[in-house]
């Protein structure tokens, strides 16, 4: 299937703000459904709630809409009901790893085959621009205005240290990047997590005093190191800046592979394979 | 030559394309449609048509 054939028109445009980067991720996402030769019917997208949460509605394969930050709950679900599916879940920053971020830590920690996509824009953008756990340090939210006073989570990491097998992280613009990242990741066997930084131009790009969407767009871009010129660079000049790029990709058995080698060893009936 | 076209009800006006364009054939104001008025100078590198949020975009080749 062509990635255009991917994407239902009758319901764009889309439900996002002017200059949102997740019409982006979308398009990445359906570049990444060709390169990866899915069809409709062996994959599904299960996404929570938030802005991001609403991309099901414009993609045509089988979706699952869940509630707040419990996607990866629902998605682990699905994989081992049906361990043939692709499943694939969108997750938000807010959604992803601060309401669901103990759903994410295990979801790493088991390997289980799934591909998350995690959109990272630095706030709730849905409820009004409230801080997430990502936000960066000094940033304006709606509920932060004299600037935030916490550290931002760094997602990749978090991801890296509980477990996850493949981690990448790109840019929302970077649209045929994105897709790369996301159909390796879809042909990895265990735990696969993207994340991509896209910009909110509604909330965290007006509180910040970056009116208009390429202004933001340049912003972000700032905040980036490609990994191959991260590696020469120090700590000191690391600081406040994301890595971009493949981060980790680590051999080793996922969840489905090791549950059903343990039963057939056991003697014991594979129910997921009954019909 | 290449042709491109704008689906002025999916654009939200965001200036994106016009930003992005590394030879500037956009004719943009902010809260308006883009236009692309100089389309001959249009190389064909897809980045508007690549990077359009709401997939408004659309460059082909026409012929000359």
């Amino acid at each position: 299937m062509k990635h255009n054939e991917f994407i239902r028109e009758d319901r764009l445009p889309t439900f996002w703000c002017g200059g949102c980067g997740y019409g982006q991720v979308m398009n990445s996402i359906t570049r990444a459904f060709e390169k990866a030769g899915v069809t409709l019917n062996d994959t599904v997208l299960v996404s929570g709630i938030g802005c991001w949460g609403h991309v099901d509605s414009f993609l045509k394969v089988n979706a699952f809409h869940g509630t707040h930050g419990r996607a990866l709950a629902f998605a682990t679900g699905i994989k081992l009901a049906n361990p043939e599916l692709n499943v694939v879940v969108a997750l938000g920053d807010g959604d992803g790893v601060t309401i669901g971020g103990n759903h994410f830590i295990h979801a790493c920690r088991r390997n289980i085959d799934l591909t998350a996509i995690l959109c990272n824009n630095y706030n709730y953008g849905m409820t009004g621009g409230q801080y997430s756990s990502t936000t960066p340090e000094h940033s304006i939210t709606s509920t932060s205005p004299y600037g935030h006073i916490e550290p931002g989570f760094d997602i990749c990491k978090l991801a890296e240290v509980s477990g996850a097998r493949y981690i990448a992280r790109s840019i929302s613009e970077n649209v045929t990047q994105t897709a790369e990242y996301i159909a390796e990741a879809m042909s990895k066997k265990g735990f696969s997590f993207v994340e991509v930084l896209t910009p909110c131009t509604t909330h965290y790009g007006r509180n910040n005093a970056m009116k208009h969407p390429p202004e933001l767009y340049r912003w972000l871009k700032s905040t980036v190191v490609p990994a191959a010129a991260a590696a020469k660079m120090t700590e000191d000049q690391l600081r406040n800046k994301f890595i971009i790029g493949k981060l980790y990709d680590r051999p080793g058995q996922d969840y489905g592979t090791r549950y059903r080698d343990e039963i057939q060893a056991k003697g014991i009936e594979d129910l997921a394979k009954k019909e | 030559m290449y042709e491109v076209r704008i689906d002025p009800k999916r654009c939200k006006g965001c200036g994106l394309c016009a930003d992005f364009c590394p030879r500037n054939i956009y004719d943009f104001s902010w809260g308006s449609v883009p236009v692309a008025a100089r389309s001959d100078d249009c190389v064909g590198c897809m980045q508007c048509e690549v990077k359009c949020p709401e997939l408004a975009i659309t460059v082909r080749e026409a012929a000359p």
